[in-house]
């Protein structure tokens, strides 16, 4: 298998009927899927648009998936871009691409035009039904190699510039088939989709619905606001499988849904992007005893995830679910700062090596040599490693665990200080809902963030029991809420610029 | 009430919370905005909103969200 369309090109005959996305207002069947998608790519092909970026500006819709679809058959790769996106970040992206056409639907033409976008603006109802040209269609499969491009994804850079992330057909089989095995898909699998169509968290449902003849609903945004209703919706729809960010799962069971309602089908849950708190993380496990929970890891450069643990032990207050290992035909390389291996209990920065690996950021060869590295483990020939930045150990079961990101280690006083480390102790304690520990390089002090039910003071006389000194905070503030990043994470970067700027 | 607006106006200080029926119809409050305010109202009021008062009817006007105070105030 070559080709990701090669999923569709086998499901569709057989299972032309079944519903394959269905979104708030529409659905979409899989010979619908089918047809449309290589309509999509005629009408592309038709208009000279070949290796190229694609962007796809719409609401999210089964509508938008089958955009996808369709620019793959025409040989180029789609760039999804966030309806609620601001204007600016937008403007930065099209900056990065320059590309030559964007699909839009009626909620987005308008937003387009006044980008001031000077290309070509197709609207997918206009090109949808579009008759399929199997000549055209055939003469660029030829001549797809399974290393061309799929899509890019924009992830934020340190900077406030995005980058581009490009992933190529082979990264992404290689993704579907190993998470498909990790979490057990089949056809009889009901996605309940969480994550935006605009990250690469969606490969999770898409790809493998292609592949199983399953069924993904695109949970509609405003049921997150609503616990009760939200698991109602899972229930009428009987979504057995769901891999969502952690925050949209503790926003069910913090306030007390289960005694109300419980998701009766749901029988796989995969979390990741954050640290499940404990406390939260065994209101789940005891509202649902049979269902199998999985905490993923993986940064955007290596395709979705590449790191998995399925649960298998309790978990008290104290304990770190690990991130695992990885998945099949991925190896995770523990480096230390001296580019050696890390021994088991040592830390070292999470670097990937396998197919999983991307293709790099588009049109940005100095950030993409930053982290795209030869693997300094190999001196023989080129072998590409992607760097996540990212600090893990093995414990003494050998499975990793995640301690934070690299510029969140600081140095303090002569002692080596993970910001990560003094959140977990903090995220112990009854009452807190969040928490996030940003350092003022400039006086020196460690700033902690949190959110919940508890006293600054008694917080604060607690932690003095849980940490060493060195490590105690120098400022407890509680906020309201904490600023989140579009890929649902705390939003370290924001924290800390209040901070610095002398707010709160 | 005054206290709610209060909490409200620290939100989005701009919105008209006397008039405006469609905070949640017309996306007006998003996911952290009614965990924030769940989270005022349960430090100024001293009541607890269970999860099955958690709906649209009751958020969609500041009108709405104080009869629902005053209901768990009286419970």
């Amino acid at each position: 298998m070559n080709n990701i369309l090669e999923y569709m090109e086998q499901t569709a005959p057989r299972v032309p009927d079944k519903l394959a996305f269905a979104g708030e207002n529409s659905e979409l069947s899989f010979g619908q899927v089918f047809a449309r998608s290589k309509g999509i790519g005629t009408a592309l092909s038709a208009r000279g648009y070949y290796r190229e970026p694609v962007v796809v500006y719409m609401h999210k819709s089964p509508d938008m998936v089958n955009a996808f679809f369709g620019v793959v058959y025409s040989g180029c790769f789609y760039v999804p871009i966030d309806e609620e996106m601001p204007a600016h970040r937008i403007g930065l992206i099209f900056g990065a691409l320059d590309p030559r056409v964007v699909i839009c639907d009626g909620n987005t033409r308008d937003k387009a035009e006044a980008l001031g976008f000077g290309g070509e603006i197709l609207m997918f109802d206009d090109i949808r039904d579009t008759a399929e040209d199997p000549a055209a269609l055939a003469k660029i499969r030829k001549a797809a190699l399974d290393v061309d491009p799929i899509y890019i994804v924009f992830t934020s850079g340190s900077t406030g510039v995005p980058k581009g992330v490009v992933a190529c057909h082979r990264s992404v089989i290689d993704y579907i088939e190993t998470l498909s095995e990790a979490l057990g898909f089949s056809s009889e699998t009901v996605f309940g989709n969480q994550t935006p169509l605009y990250f690469d968290a969606c490969l999770k449902e898409l790809y493998p619905t292609l592949k199983f003849g399953a069924t993904t609903y695109l949970i509609p945004k405003k049921l997150f606001m609503f616990p009760v209703k939200l698991v109602e919706y899972l229930n009428e729809k009987r979504i057995n499988t769901v891999c969502w960010v952690v925050s949209a799962l503790t926003m069910i069971s913090a306030f007390g849904t289960f005694d109300t309602v419980k998701p009766e089908y749901l029988r796989t849950v995969a979390f990741g992007s954050e640290v499940f708190p404990i406390k939260q993380f065994n209101l789940w496990r005891q509202a649902l005893p049979e269902a199998t929970f999985t905490n993923l890891y993986g940064p955007t450069e290596a395709t979705g995830m590449c790191c998995f643990y399925r649960v298998d032990r309790e978990f008290g207050p104290g304990d770190v679910i690990p991130i695992g290992g990885p998945f099949r035909n991925t190896e995770i390389l523990l480096l230390k700062d001296d580019n050696t291996l890390a021994a088991p209990g040592e830390t070292g920065e999470i670097c990937v090596r396998g197919t999983s690996v991307t293709l790099g950021y588009y049109n940005n060869p100095e950030k993409t040599a930053e982290s795209f590295v030869q693997n300094p483990l190999n001196k023989a020939y080129p072998e590409i490693i992607y760097r996540t930045g990212d600090l893990a150990r093995r414990n003494d079961r050998g499975e990793l665990e995640f301690i934070s990101r690299k510029d969140y280690q600081i140095k303090h006083m002569g002692h080596r200080i993970e910001l990560g480390e003094i959140e977990a102790v903090v995220n112990l304690e009854d009452g807190i809902r969040s928490s996030c520990c940003i350092f003022d390089d400039v006086k020196k002090k460690i700033v902690l963030y949190y959110t919940g039910d508890v006293e600054k003071g008694d917080l604060s006389g607690k932690l003095r029991a849980g940490l060493p000194r060195y490590m105690l905070p120098h400022a407890v503030i509680q906020i309201d809420s904490m600023p989140f990043t579009p890929n649902g994470k705390i939003d370290r970067k924001l924290l800390k610029e209040r901070w610095m700027q002398g707010g709160q | 009430m005054d206290k709610l607006l209060e909490i409200l106006k620290e939100i989005h200080a701009d919105v008209d919370y006397d008039t405006c029926e469609t905070l949640i119809d017309d996306g007006i409050l998003d996911s952290f905005d009614i965990i924030s305010i769940i989270t005022e109202i349960s430090s100024e009021f001293d009541v607890q909103i269970p999860a099955n008062e958690i709906v649209p009817e009751n958020f969609n006007s500041a009108a709405a969200l104080w009869k629902l105070i005053e209901k768990l105030e009286d419970e």
